[in-house]
């Protein structure tokens, strides 16, 4: 009995390769899984790879434009804005990345409740993901702030809880129609578990829907985040993302006209690569598009 | 829509609202802390410190200072600020129209241009232009809309000088004038809502397109825009109508960073400076504002659709 059960959920399992072939097979999706995997490395090694240090000022050369020795010119303290781009790579991706992983943590188990247990259980977990929903992400990013207090950790949990009712929600709907299935109801006839059931059987079936939403949560909090920190509520000085370095290009605009560009440039192309990477998955695993 | 339908969705509204109320009521006693300490400040003196506590009556029982609180609310009554000592209530009254102004502008933007450019993708399907929409919309869904606003003040405003750069005129100055301040401002907001818009009605464009009655139609000799009127632009209504209803919030919070951009001073710069200032009151008004805009729009997103389509009506 054991074996027919596994060879049900097998197919699960085997489709993995499978999606990343055909993923890798779109050539945006291709370009923009490089593209992250290049962030990946600039965050890590950016103190090594980028051409200057992205804290040395060079007072006689402020607001330089572009050139072969700073290709994206200099800032309002004369350093090098290519350096400073690539220096603030590691929190502005990290920020978004440790989001993302509070919403699921919190999103995820509750979901697998909420669907397993149903009654009151799903009532109550329900209300309270409405009530979250109730509030625009970066209004209720601000009022965790305003408990919390601004900076770049508050900042990351706030968009943590404030992105986990889209988790909770995808992983409710995802489990509760995989118990529908067949081979629960087998797995539930031949004893297993709940728990192995979970492990074993739901959770491997509810990673595609997952993966989906939280690449595409990656963009919108990266978005959010940079929002915050542009308000200053993020990240605080002398930390950079480039949120922070928007801010303070654009309060040097008469000075720096273009200065806004590199920046906003690097954050379009990101949220760009995390969108085509969630499509291309979304449409590799046969998943219907977001409305 | 059924009377009984419409009951149904606004008890589960106000359940929401009163669920908002409770988080926001208790957003003050979650400060990590003494919040009466916190809100005063690290070197504030014990008697000020005091006097904060007995203002936002942290010294009574938590129930009793919630039921104050809620029992305030109902009344529209949300406290004063600890700041300026104006209530709260006509604080955020004060500061709402040109949010709401922008919000709106925003809206019609998103609808003039998204609509547009997907009824023309969905009736071109596979030629550049198509293409060409496609990846706009792409574009136009990933860039920040604090980004997009910062560029359009650059070139259209400080380059070109065709729109003022800052703030925002009220109406009492002129159609033109109030006009002129806010059509930067609004287009960066309505940009990722025109791109949302334009998947979407591209693709209600084209399912419509397949269907019987518009094959009948075209063999009796109807015009492409014959087909748009009284076909397209209906059953696109209702895809319209869902996204707007979905990107309320959006919206909403958008107008935040676009008020920091462009300098007006509306409920978010009333926001933000009031989380910098910890300003209870005022960011405790204004989530339960926010949350009711969005709750009362989704309301009357559900209410339309019986409206648009009468097949919903007796759902």
């Amino acid at each position: 009995m054991t074996a027919a059960v596994q060879q049900e959920t097998a197919p699960a399992r085997r489709s993995r390769t499978r999606v990343l072939r055909e993923v890798l097979r779109k050539p945006a999706a291709a370009v923009s899984i490089g593209y992250v995997l290049l962030l990946v490395v600039l965050a890590i090694g950016g103190r090594w790879i980028a051409p200057h240090d992205p804290d040395v000022q060079d007072l006689g050369n402020r607001f330089a434009g572009p050139s072969l020795e700073h290709w994206f010119g200099t800032d309002d303290f004369g350093r090098d804005v290519a350096s400073r781009i690539i220096n603030a790579a590691a929190v502005t991706i990290s920020a978004p990345a440790i989001s993302v992983g509070i919403a699921v943590a919190i999103g995820l188990p509750l979901g697998l409740w909420a669907a397993v247990r149903g009654g009151w259980v799903d009532a109550i977990t329900g209300r309270l993901a409405d009530t979250v929903l109730a509030l625009p992400a970066l209004v209720g990013a601000l009022a965790i702030v305003a408990v919390l207090g601004p900076g770049l950790v508050t900042t990351m949990i706030a968009v943590g809880i404030i992105f986990s009712p889209a988790i909770f929600r995808v992983v409710r709907g995802a489990a509760l129609a995989v118990t529908e299935e067949t081979f629960i109801r087998a797995a539930d006839a031949v004893g297993s578990s709940r728990r192995r059931t979970l492990w074993v059987h739901v959770l491997p079936n509810i990673a595609a829907p997952l993966l989906v939403q939280t690449t595409i949560l990656m963009g919108v909090a990266l978005l959010v985040e940079a929002s915050l920190s542009f308000l200053g509520l993020g990240v605080q000085p002398p930390d950079a993302s480039w949120g922070s370095m928007l801010k303070a290009a654009y309060a040097n605009q008469f000075d720096a006209p273009y200065a806004v560009v590199p920046p906003g440039i690097a954050m379009v192309l990101t949220v760009l690569a995390f969108n085509t990477i969630g499509d291309a998955i979304r449409d590799a695993v046969g998943l219907r598009r977001r409305t | 829509m059924s009377g009984r339908m419409i009951v149904r969705r606004l008890g589960g509204g106000v359940l929401v609202l009163w669920l908002v109320s409770l988080v926001t009521f208790l957003m003050v006693q979650l400060i990590p802390g003494d919040p009466a300490q916190v809100i005063a400040g690290e070197n504030a003196s014990a008697a000020d410190v005091e006097r904060i506590r007995e203002r936002l009556g942290l010294d009574r029982p938590v129930i009793e200072q919630y039921l104050t609180w809620l029992f305030g609310v109902l009344r529209g009554d949300l406290g004063r600020s600890l700041f300026t000592d104006r209530p709260v209530t006509s604080t955020i009254l004060l500061a709402a129209p040109p949010t709401l102004a922008l919000a709106v502008a925003a809206i019609v933007v998103a609808v003039l241009v998204g609509v547009t450019a997907g009824v023309l993708a969905g009736l071109a399907q596979g030629s550049w232009l198509d293409r060409a929409i496609s990846s706009l919309a792409t574009l136009g869904i990933a860039m920040p809309s604090f980004w997009v606003a910062m560029l359009l003040v650059s070139v259209f405003a400080l380059g070109l000088g065709w729109f003022p750069a800052t703030s925002y005129a009220p109406m009492s100055r002129g159609l033109g004038t109030w006009a002129s301040h806010l059509v930067l401002p609004a287009v960066a907001l309505g940009l990722a809502t025109a791109a949302e818009l334009a998947r979407h009605t591209r693709g209600c464009v084209a399912d419509v397109l397949t269907r019987p009655y518009v094959r009948t139609a075209r063999a009796r000799g109807a015009t492409t825009g014959w087909l748009v009127r009284r076909h397209i632009l209906r059953n696109a209504a209702i895809p319209v109508v869902t996204v707007l209803g979905l990107q309320t919030g959006r919206l909403l919070g958008g107008t935040i960073v676009i008020e920091a951009v462009v300098g007006i001073s509306g409920l978010g710069t009333l926001a933000v400076n009031s989380v910098l200032q910890r300003d209870y009151p005022v960011i405790q008004g204004y989530v339960l504002f926010c949350a009711a805009v969005v709750v009362l729009i989704n309301l009357i997103v559900d209410l339309t659709y019986g409206w648009i389509n009468p097949k919903v009506r007796t759902a």
